[in-house]
């Protein structure tokens, strides 16, 4: 049987289920490294080891994507980074 | 001056503050509590409830950045180049924003009157025993971060420049004030290495 594709999707549809917003967070010079560290175990649940390496991306790099997903789901992220203090961001995936 | 440290047997987060301390981080916590409540700022609200269903309620917010650089950098954009997905985001979210961080502020406030601070302290040898679980500690650590946010924002704190603020004259109340936005560090330092070492 020929799987084939449903041909009344457009690429557009199609990119729509992929997972095309992604949540930044930015560097300041105020927000601690440990705190910041912190913040990404507790909320996305990330290993010690994952969190600590976001947060030297954000701390060396001036920022870094912490999360990917549906718009809605990264709005409900940058509104619970905002809660956290850090300067969240979102935006479409490249 | 004493930071946070976990008790081993109890598990509970623990501090001893001088009067002097307790009280200062209440007066900050009040004074955040004010910033945030400004009503200017906040979301407009309709003193008859009826009214404010009709327009809107729960549904209005202010849709444009805060004028205030300690606001705006406590409720930032949410999109950096679509200026109307962020006021649509800002009006659905900066009033429960500003809602959370007043009530954590004044958790912090009724943690340390619990602890047995005095309204007006005038006992310099008391101390406040500061005995909070997991769950208060990380409102106490939000609370830290915004009040160190809005210290930083209002000092224009950049990062390495610790030379510059030690070089000022001990009387010069900016460096007072960066001595506190230290202090708070420390404070919030402690408190994670508490919660989370």
């Amino acid at each position: 049987m020929d799987p084939g594709v449903d041909e009344d999707l457009t690429p557009d549809e199609i990119s729509l289920t992929a997972t095309p917003w992604v949540t930044v967070v930015w560097n300041d010079p105020v927000n601690l490294m440990s705190y910041v560290s912190y913040v990404f175990q507790k909320y996305f649940g990330y290993s010690k080891k994952k969190a600590e390496k976001l947060m030297l991306q954000v701390h060396q790099d001036g920022r870094s994507v912490v999360s990917s997903g549906t718009r809605e789901e990264m709005e409900r992220d940058v509104q619970a980074m905002h809660e956290y203090g850090l300067w969240a961001t979102l935006t479409k995936s490249e | 001056m004493a930071g946070f440290v976990r008790h081993r047997r109890s598990k509970r987060i623990i501090a001893t503050l001088s009067a002097f301390e307790a009280d200062l981080l209440r007066s900050l916590a009040a004074q955040l509590v004010e910033l945030l409540r400004n009503e200017e700022a906040a979301p407009t609200e309709a003193a008859d409830p009826l009214e404010a269903l009709f327009s809107g309620g729960a549904f209005s917010g202010p849709t444009t950045e805060p004028e205030d650089p300690v606001l705006a950098r406590l409720f930032p954009n949410a999109y950096r180049d679509d200026g109307d997905a962020a006021a649509e985001f800002r009006r659905f979210t900066e009033g429960s924003l500003r809602d959370g961080k007043a009530r954590a502020a004044g958790t912090v406030i009724d943690t340390l009157e619990e602890a047995g601070l005095p309204s007006e302290p005038t006992d310099e040898d008391l101390t406040i025993d500061v005995e909070i679980d997991v769950v208060t500690a990380e409102v106490w650590m939000r609370t830290l971060t915004d009040l160190r946010l809005a210290l930083g924002t209002r000092l224009e704190v950049e990062e390495g420049d610790e030379d510059y603020w030690y070089s000022l004259p001990d009387e010069d109340p900016r460096g007072q004030a960066h001595h506190i936005y230290e202090w708070l560090g420390y404070l919030q330092e402690t408190l994670v290495q508490a919660v989370a070492g």
